[in-house]
Protein backbone atom coordinates (compact mmCIF):
# COMPACT_ATOMS: atom_id res chain seq x y z
CA UNK A 1 0.00 0.00 0.00
CA UNK A 2 1.04 3.55 -0.74
CA UNK A 3 1.38 4.64 2.88
CA UNK A 4 3.73 1.82 3.88
CA UNK A 5 6.89 3.34 5.29
CA UNK A 6 5.32 6.53 6.60
CA UNK A 7 5.14 5.22 10.13
CA UNK A 8 8.54 3.46 10.02
CA UNK A 9 10.32 4.25 13.34
CA UNK A 10 13.70 4.15 11.60
CA UNK A 11 12.71 6.89 9.18
CA UNK A 12 11.27 8.91 12.05
CA UNK A 13 14.60 8.53 13.88
CA UNK A 14 16.46 9.69 10.75
CA UNK A 15 14.31 12.81 10.62
CA UNK A 16 14.66 13.47 14.36
CA UNK A 17 18.45 13.39 13.99
CA UNK A 18 18.31 15.77 11.00
CA UNK A 19 16.15 18.13 13.05
CA UNK A 20 18.58 18.04 16.00
CA UNK A 21 21.47 18.71 13.61
CA UNK A 22 19.99 22.12 12.74
CA UNK A 23 20.99 23.24 16.22
CA UNK A 24 19.36 25.31 18.95
CA UNK A 25 16.24 27.16 17.83
CA UNK A 26 13.42 29.07 19.47
CA UNK A 27 10.42 28.69 17.18
CA UNK A 28 6.66 28.30 17.40
CA UNK A 29 4.98 26.35 14.61
CA UNK A 30 1.23 26.01 14.24
CA UNK A 31 -0.92 23.27 12.75
CA UNK A 32 -4.47 24.10 11.72
CA UNK A 33 -6.16 20.72 11.40
CA UNK A 34 -7.90 18.58 14.00
CA UNK A 35 -6.52 15.42 12.43
CA UNK A 36 -3.00 16.88 12.81
CA UNK A 37 -3.79 17.77 16.44
CA UNK A 38 -4.59 14.13 17.14
CA UNK A 39 -1.63 12.78 15.11
CA UNK A 40 0.91 15.00 16.87
CA UNK A 41 -0.43 13.96 20.28
CA UNK A 42 -1.02 10.28 19.52
CA UNK A 43 2.43 9.67 18.01
CA UNK A 44 4.22 11.68 20.70
CA UNK A 45 5.89 13.87 18.05
CA UNK A 46 6.55 16.74 20.49
CA UNK A 47 8.76 14.48 22.61
CA UNK A 48 11.05 13.92 19.60
CA UNK A 49 11.73 17.62 19.06
CA UNK A 50 14.41 19.87 20.56
CA UNK A 51 13.22 21.96 23.51
CA UNK A 52 12.98 25.24 21.61
CA UNK A 53 10.61 23.86 18.94
CA UNK A 54 6.99 24.25 19.98
CA UNK A 55 3.92 23.07 18.04
CA UNK A 56 0.60 24.79 18.75
CA UNK A 57 -2.89 23.99 17.46
CA UNK A 58 -4.88 26.65 15.63
CA UNK A 59 -8.51 26.83 14.51
CA UNK A 60 -8.49 23.48 12.68
CA UNK A 61 -11.09 21.49 14.58
CA UNK A 62 -14.48 22.02 12.88
CA UNK A 63 -16.50 21.29 16.00
CA UNK A 64 -14.35 23.70 18.01
CA UNK A 65 -14.65 26.66 15.63
CA UNK A 66 -18.41 26.30 15.13
CA UNK A 67 -19.94 29.28 16.90
CA UNK A 68 -22.62 29.00 19.55
CA UNK A 69 -25.01 30.99 17.36
CA UNK A 70 -24.58 28.49 14.48
CA UNK A 71 -25.09 25.63 16.89
CA UNK A 72 -28.25 27.32 18.15
CA UNK A 73 -29.67 26.96 14.61
CA UNK A 74 -29.20 23.18 14.81
CA UNK A 75 -30.79 23.03 18.26
CA UNK A 76 -33.72 25.04 16.92
CA UNK A 77 -34.23 22.73 13.93
CA UNK A 78 -33.87 19.62 16.10
CA UNK A 79 -36.60 20.93 18.39
CA UNK A 80 -39.13 21.21 15.56
CA UNK A 81 -41.94 18.68 15.27
CA UNK A 82 -41.61 16.29 12.35
CA UNK A 83 -37.97 17.22 11.65
CA UNK A 84 -35.03 14.81 11.80
CA UNK A 85 -31.70 16.53 12.37
CA UNK A 86 -28.71 14.70 10.88
CA UNK A 87 -25.10 15.57 11.63
CA UNK A 88 -21.63 14.19 12.31
CA UNK A 89 -21.13 12.58 15.73
CA UNK A 90 -18.75 15.08 17.29
CA UNK A 91 -21.30 17.89 17.20
CA UNK A 92 -23.66 16.05 19.51
CA UNK A 93 -22.06 16.92 22.83
CA UNK A 94 -21.19 20.62 22.49
CA UNK A 95 -23.23 22.51 25.08
CA UNK A 96 -24.88 25.84 24.27
CA UNK A 97 -26.34 27.47 27.36
CA UNK A 98 -26.22 24.12 29.08
CA UNK A 99 -28.05 22.25 26.31
CA UNK A 100 -26.49 19.96 23.68
CA UNK A 101 -27.99 18.05 20.76
CA UNK A 102 -27.49 14.91 22.84
CA UNK A 103 -29.58 16.42 25.66
CA UNK A 104 -32.32 17.25 23.16
CA UNK A 105 -32.18 13.70 21.79
CA UNK A 106 -32.60 12.35 25.32
CA UNK A 107 -35.77 14.46 25.56
CA UNK A 108 -37.17 12.83 22.46
CA UNK A 109 -35.88 14.94 19.56
CA UNK A 110 -35.15 12.94 16.40
CA UNK A 111 -31.40 13.40 15.88
CA UNK A 112 -29.23 11.04 13.85
CA UNK A 113 -25.45 10.90 13.54
CA UNK A 114 -24.08 9.99 10.12
CA UNK A 115 -20.81 8.66 8.79
CA UNK A 116 -21.46 9.86 5.25
CA UNK A 117 -23.67 12.81 4.25
CA UNK A 118 -25.31 10.59 1.61
CA UNK A 119 -26.91 8.54 4.40
CA UNK A 120 -29.27 11.50 4.86
CA UNK A 121 -30.77 10.87 1.43
CA UNK A 122 -32.58 7.59 2.15
CA UNK A 123 -33.80 9.04 5.47
CA UNK A 124 -35.29 12.01 3.60
CA UNK A 125 -37.43 9.81 1.37
CA UNK A 126 -39.89 9.43 4.22
CA UNK A 127 -39.47 12.46 6.47
CA UNK A 128 -38.19 16.03 6.66
CA UNK A 129 -34.40 15.84 7.17
CA UNK A 130 -32.16 18.79 8.04
CA UNK A 131 -28.44 18.14 7.62
CA UNK A 132 -26.34 20.26 9.99
CA UNK A 133 -23.22 20.80 7.90
CA UNK A 134 -19.97 21.64 9.66
CA UNK A 135 -16.43 21.12 8.45
CA UNK A 136 -13.86 22.46 6.03
CA UNK A 137 -13.15 22.07 2.33
CA UNK A 138 -12.49 18.32 2.74
CA UNK A 139 -16.05 17.70 3.90
CA UNK A 140 -18.24 20.24 2.10
CA UNK A 141 -17.90 18.77 -1.45
CA UNK A 142 -19.54 15.56 -0.20
CA UNK A 143 -22.52 17.60 0.96
CA UNK A 144 -22.66 19.28 -2.46
CA UNK A 145 -22.84 15.73 -3.87
CA UNK A 146 -25.69 15.01 -1.43
CA UNK A 147 -27.65 18.05 -2.65
CA UNK A 148 -27.11 17.06 -6.31
CA UNK A 149 -28.33 13.52 -5.60
CA UNK A 150 -31.40 14.91 -3.82
CA UNK A 151 -32.21 17.03 -6.88
CA UNK A 152 -31.59 14.18 -9.30
CA UNK A 153 -33.83 11.81 -7.35
CA UNK A 154 -36.49 14.43 -6.65
CA UNK A 155 -36.11 14.11 -2.86
CA UNK A 156 -37.73 17.31 -1.62
CA UNK A 157 -37.56 16.69 2.13
CA UNK A 158 -33.85 17.42 2.43
CA UNK A 159 -32.27 20.71 3.44
CA UNK A 160 -28.96 21.82 4.92
CA UNK A 161 -27.86 24.27 7.60
CA UNK A 162 -24.57 25.27 6.01
CA UNK A 163 -21.96 26.18 8.61
CA UNK A 164 -19.06 25.08 6.40
CA UNK A 165 -15.85 27.06 6.70
CA UNK A 166 -12.88 27.87 4.50
CA UNK A 167 -9.32 27.56 5.78
CA UNK A 168 -7.42 30.26 3.79
CA UNK A 169 -9.49 33.28 5.02
CA UNK A 170 -9.12 32.00 8.59
CA UNK A 171 -5.33 31.83 8.13
CA UNK A 172 -5.33 35.47 7.08
CA UNK A 173 -7.41 36.54 10.09
CA UNK A 174 -5.27 34.47 12.42
CA UNK A 175 -1.99 35.93 11.18
CA UNK A 176 -3.19 39.51 10.91
CA UNK A 177 -5.33 39.76 14.03
CA UNK A 178 -4.93 36.56 16.07
CA UNK A 179 -2.16 37.91 18.31
CA UNK A 180 -0.22 34.65 18.63
CA UNK A 181 3.38 34.13 17.59
CA UNK A 182 3.49 31.95 14.47
CA UNK A 183 6.90 31.35 12.88
CA UNK A 184 5.74 28.67 10.46
CA UNK A 185 2.52 26.94 9.41
CA UNK A 186 1.84 23.23 9.00
CA UNK A 187 -1.02 23.27 6.49
CA UNK A 188 -3.80 20.65 6.43
CA UNK A 189 -3.15 17.80 3.99
CA UNK A 190 -6.73 16.86 3.21
CA UNK A 191 -8.14 20.38 2.87
CA UNK A 192 -5.21 20.92 0.49
CA UNK A 193 -6.08 17.72 -1.38
CA UNK A 194 -9.29 19.51 -2.38
CA UNK A 195 -8.18 23.15 -2.78
CA UNK A 196 -4.61 22.58 -4.03
CA UNK A 197 -1.63 24.79 -3.21
CA UNK A 198 -2.52 28.08 -4.93
CA UNK A 199 -5.00 29.46 -2.33
CA UNK A 200 -2.13 29.60 0.20
CA UNK A 201 0.20 31.77 -1.92
CA UNK A 202 -0.68 34.93 0.03
CA UNK A 203 0.71 33.36 3.19
CA UNK A 204 4.23 33.40 1.76
CA UNK A 205 4.03 36.21 -0.85
CA UNK A 206 2.18 38.75 1.26
CA UNK A 207 2.34 37.68 4.91
CA UNK A 208 5.85 36.13 4.70
CA UNK A 209 5.25 32.99 6.74
CA UNK A 210 6.99 29.72 5.75
CA UNK A 211 4.39 27.01 5.02
CA UNK A 212 4.47 23.25 4.57
CA UNK A 213 1.49 21.13 3.47
CA UNK A 214 1.72 17.95 5.52
CA UNK A 215 0.27 14.45 5.63
CA UNK A 216 -0.73 12.68 8.83
CA UNK A 217 1.68 9.80 9.47
CA UNK A 218 4.65 10.25 11.84
CA UNK A 219 7.10 10.53 8.92
CA UNK A 220 4.87 13.17 7.27
CA UNK A 221 4.79 15.26 10.44
CA UNK A 222 8.53 15.03 11.13
CA UNK A 223 9.30 15.84 7.51
CA UNK A 224 7.08 18.96 7.65
CA UNK A 225 8.85 20.14 10.80
CA UNK A 226 12.30 19.51 9.28
CA UNK A 227 11.42 21.49 6.14
CA UNK A 228 10.02 24.40 8.18
CA UNK A 229 13.04 24.50 10.51
CA UNK A 230 15.44 24.44 7.55
CA UNK A 231 13.58 27.35 5.97
CA UNK A 232 13.62 29.28 9.24
CA UNK A 233 17.32 28.63 9.84
CA UNK A 234 18.14 29.93 6.35
CA UNK A 235 15.65 32.81 6.43
CA UNK A 236 13.66 31.40 3.49
CA UNK A 237 9.92 31.86 3.08
CA UNK A 238 8.38 29.25 0.79
CA UNK A 239 5.29 27.11 0.33
CA UNK A 240 6.34 23.45 0.22
CA UNK A 241 4.05 20.55 -0.58
CA UNK A 242 5.34 17.70 1.58
CA UNK A 243 2.28 15.52 0.88
CA UNK A 244 2.55 15.05 -2.90
CA UNK A 245 1.11 11.54 -2.85
CA UNK A 246 -2.27 13.19 -2.25
CA UNK A 247 -1.97 16.96 -2.85
CA UNK A 248 -1.76 18.21 -6.44
CA UNK A 249 -1.00 21.80 -7.33
CA UNK A 250 -4.51 22.26 -8.77
CA UNK A 251 -6.31 20.30 -6.04
CA UNK A 252 -9.36 18.21 -6.89
CA UNK A 253 -11.07 20.21 -9.63
CA UNK A 254 -14.10 17.93 -9.84
CA UNK A 255 -14.83 18.35 -6.11
CA UNK A 256 -14.25 22.11 -6.35
CA UNK A 257 -16.60 22.62 -9.27
CA UNK A 258 -19.36 20.62 -7.58
CA UNK A 259 -18.82 22.66 -4.42
CA UNK A 260 -19.10 25.94 -6.36
CA UNK A 261 -22.27 24.75 -8.06
CA UNK A 262 -24.10 24.47 -4.73
CA UNK A 263 -22.30 26.84 -2.36
CA UNK A 264 -20.83 30.33 -2.42
CA UNK A 265 -18.52 32.19 -0.02
CA UNK A 266 -20.26 34.09 2.80
CA UNK A 267 -19.19 35.93 5.94
CA UNK A 268 -19.24 33.65 8.93
CA UNK A 269 -18.41 33.64 12.61
CA UNK A 270 -15.60 31.52 14.04
CA UNK A 271 -15.27 30.71 17.68
CA UNK A 272 -12.07 32.46 18.74
CA UNK A 273 -11.64 34.54 15.60
CA UNK A 274 -14.99 36.30 15.32
CA UNK A 275 -16.66 37.22 12.05
CA UNK A 276 -14.39 36.76 9.00
CA UNK A 277 -15.40 38.00 5.52
CA UNK A 278 -16.06 35.25 2.94
CA UNK A 279 -14.77 32.53 5.26
CA UNK A 280 -17.87 30.35 5.17
CA UNK A 281 -20.13 28.71 2.61
CA UNK A 282 -23.81 29.50 2.07
CA UNK A 283 -26.22 27.57 -0.15
CA UNK A 284 -26.39 29.34 -3.53
CA UNK A 285 -29.57 31.25 -4.34
CA UNK A 286 -30.35 28.87 -7.24
CA UNK A 287 -30.66 26.06 -4.71
CA UNK A 288 -32.21 28.07 -1.88
CA UNK A 289 -35.10 25.59 -1.60
CA UNK A 290 -32.55 23.32 0.12
CA UNK A 291 -31.35 26.02 2.54
CA UNK A 292 -32.78 25.03 5.93
CA UNK A 293 -32.37 28.57 7.30
CA UNK A 294 -34.92 29.78 4.76
CA UNK A 295 -37.16 26.71 4.74
CA UNK A 296 -37.66 26.79 8.52
CA UNK A 297 -36.96 30.48 9.13
CA UNK A 298 -34.14 29.61 11.55
CA UNK A 299 -32.72 32.55 13.49
CA UNK A 300 -29.54 32.39 15.58
CA UNK A 301 -30.07 33.12 19.25
CA UNK A 302 -27.78 35.11 21.51
CA UNK A 303 -26.09 32.80 23.96
CA UNK A 304 -24.22 33.16 27.22
CA UNK A 305 -20.58 32.06 27.19
CA UNK A 306 -19.69 29.44 29.79
CA UNK A 307 -17.78 31.25 32.50
CA UNK A 308 -14.05 30.78 32.47
CA UNK A 309 -13.84 28.62 29.29
CA UNK A 310 -10.84 29.79 27.26
CA UNK A 311 -11.43 27.78 24.07
CA UNK A 312 -11.27 31.02 22.08
CA UNK A 313 -7.70 31.68 23.25
CA UNK A 314 -6.67 28.06 22.67
CA UNK A 315 -7.98 28.25 19.09
CA UNK A 316 -5.82 31.29 18.36
CA UNK A 317 -2.74 29.62 19.80
CA UNK A 318 -2.51 32.24 22.56
CA UNK A 319 -2.49 29.71 25.40
CA UNK A 320 -1.86 25.98 25.75
CA UNK A 321 -4.87 23.93 26.92
CA UNK A 322 -3.23 23.36 30.30
CA UNK A 323 -3.11 27.16 30.86
CA UNK A 324 -6.91 27.27 31.10
CA UNK A 325 -8.04 27.27 34.74
CA UNK A 326 -10.83 24.80 33.95
CA UNK A 327 -8.55 22.26 32.21
CA UNK A 328 -8.83 18.81 33.86
CA UNK A 329 -10.35 20.46 36.94
CA UNK A 330 -13.98 21.10 36.01
CA UNK A 331 -13.49 20.47 32.25
CA UNK A 332 -12.75 16.89 31.15
CA UNK A 333 -13.76 14.76 28.14
CA UNK A 334 -16.45 13.13 30.33
CA UNK A 335 -17.82 16.48 31.41
CA UNK A 336 -16.65 19.12 28.90
CA UNK A 337 -17.21 22.83 29.44
CA UNK A 338 -16.21 23.88 25.94
CA UNK A 339 -15.91 22.43 22.43
CA UNK A 340 -12.10 22.03 22.49
CA UNK A 341 -12.64 19.38 25.17
CA UNK A 342 -15.78 17.90 23.56
CA UNK A 343 -14.29 17.00 20.21
CA UNK A 344 -11.71 14.23 20.18
CA UNK A 345 -9.87 16.50 17.70
CA UNK A 346 -9.93 19.48 20.02
CA UNK A 347 -6.58 20.63 21.38
CA UNK A 348 -7.84 20.31 24.98
CA UNK A 349 -9.09 16.74 24.50
CA UNK A 350 -5.84 15.74 22.75
CA UNK A 351 -3.76 17.19 25.62
CA UNK A 352 -5.97 15.47 28.16
CA UNK A 353 -6.00 12.09 26.42
CA UNK A 354 -2.35 11.88 25.38
CA UNK A 355 -0.86 14.36 27.87
CA UNK B 1 -13.00 15.47 11.00
CA UNK B 2 -10.75 15.68 7.94
CA UNK B 3 -9.61 12.13 8.51
CA UNK B 4 -9.23 10.27 5.22
CA UNK B 5 -8.34 6.59 4.87
CA UNK B 6 -6.29 5.08 2.02
CA UNK B 7 -8.33 2.31 0.38
CA UNK B 8 -8.08 0.13 -2.73
CA UNK B 9 -10.95 0.14 -5.23
CA UNK B 10 -12.35 -3.37 -5.74
CA UNK B 11 -15.57 -2.81 -7.68
CA UNK B 12 -17.20 0.07 -9.55
CA UNK B 13 -20.84 0.47 -10.49
CA UNK B 14 -21.53 3.98 -11.79
CA UNK B 15 -20.89 6.38 -8.91
CA UNK B 16 -21.01 3.56 -6.36
CA UNK B 17 -17.90 1.57 -5.56
CA UNK B 18 -16.53 -0.93 -3.10
CA UNK B 19 -13.21 -0.09 -1.49
CA UNK B 20 -11.11 -2.16 0.88
CA UNK B 21 -8.69 -1.26 3.62
CA UNK B 22 -6.86 -3.90 5.66
CA UNK B 23 -9.37 -6.54 4.57
CA UNK B 24 -12.41 -4.45 5.49
CA UNK B 25 -14.75 -3.62 2.60
CA UNK B 26 -16.99 -0.59 2.50
CA UNK B 27 -19.29 1.07 0.01
CA UNK B 28 -18.07 4.44 -1.16
CA UNK B 29 -19.05 7.04 -3.76
CA UNK B 30 -17.17 8.45 -6.71
CA UNK B 31 -19.05 11.77 -7.11
CA UNK B 32 -15.89 13.75 -6.34
CA UNK B 33 -13.29 11.93 -8.45
CA UNK B 34 -13.00 11.15 -12.17
CA UNK B 35 -11.34 8.24 -13.95
CA UNK B 36 -11.24 5.88 -10.99
CA UNK B 37 -10.37 2.28 -11.89
CA UNK B 38 -10.43 -1.03 -10.07
CA UNK B 39 -7.09 -1.43 -8.27
CA UNK B 40 -6.57 2.32 -7.74
CA UNK B 41 -5.44 3.44 -4.30
CA UNK B 42 -7.69 6.32 -3.22
CA UNK B 43 -8.20 8.44 -0.13
CA UNK B 44 -11.71 8.11 1.29
CA UNK B 45 -13.29 10.83 3.43
CA UNK B 46 -16.83 10.54 4.86
CA UNK B 47 -17.77 7.94 2.25
CA UNK B 48 -16.34 9.75 -0.80
CA UNK B 49 -13.14 9.07 -2.71
CA UNK B 50 -11.38 12.45 -2.72
CA UNK B 51 -8.07 11.71 -4.48
CA UNK B 52 -5.97 9.01 -6.08
CA UNK B 53 -2.78 8.33 -4.18
CA UNK B 54 0.40 8.45 -6.20
CA UNK B 55 2.62 5.55 -5.24
CA UNK B 56 5.69 6.94 -7.03
CA UNK B 57 5.64 10.13 -4.93
CA UNK B 58 5.29 8.11 -1.75
CA UNK B 59 8.17 5.81 -2.68
CA UNK B 60 10.37 8.77 -3.58
CA UNK B 61 9.87 10.39 -0.16
CA UNK B 62 10.68 7.15 1.65
CA UNK B 63 13.78 6.67 -0.52
CA UNK B 64 15.10 10.19 0.16
CA UNK B 65 14.64 9.91 3.92
CA UNK B 66 16.19 6.44 3.99
CA UNK B 67 19.20 7.81 2.13
CA UNK B 68 19.48 10.70 4.58
CA UNK B 69 19.96 8.14 7.32
CA UNK B 70 22.39 5.97 5.36
CA UNK B 71 24.54 8.93 4.39
CA UNK B 72 24.82 10.08 7.98
CA UNK B 73 25.44 6.51 9.17
CA UNK B 74 22.52 6.28 11.62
Amino acid sequence: MVVRGFSDPKLVANLAAEISAIGQMDVQLMEVCGTHTVSFAMHGIRSLLPKGVRITSGPGCPVCVTSDSDLSLALQAAGMKGVTLATFGDMMRVPVDGMSLLDLKARGADIKTLYSPLDALSMAEERQVVFFGVGFETTSPGVAALLREAERKGVRNLSVISCFKLIPPAMRALLQEGGARIDGLILPGHVSTIIGTQPYRFLVDELRVPCVIAGFEPVDLMMAILVLLRMLSKGKVELVNAYPRSVRHEGNSQALSLLREYFEPADTEWRGLGRIPDSGLAVRAEHSDMDARLRFDLKPSQVQKPSGCRCADVLRGLIAPSDCPLFSVTCTPESPMGPCMVSSEGACAAWYNYG
Amino acid sequence: MCLAIPCTIEEINGLDATAAVAGVRRRIRLDLLEDVRVGDAVLVHSGFAIQKLRAEDAAEVVRVITELGERAGW
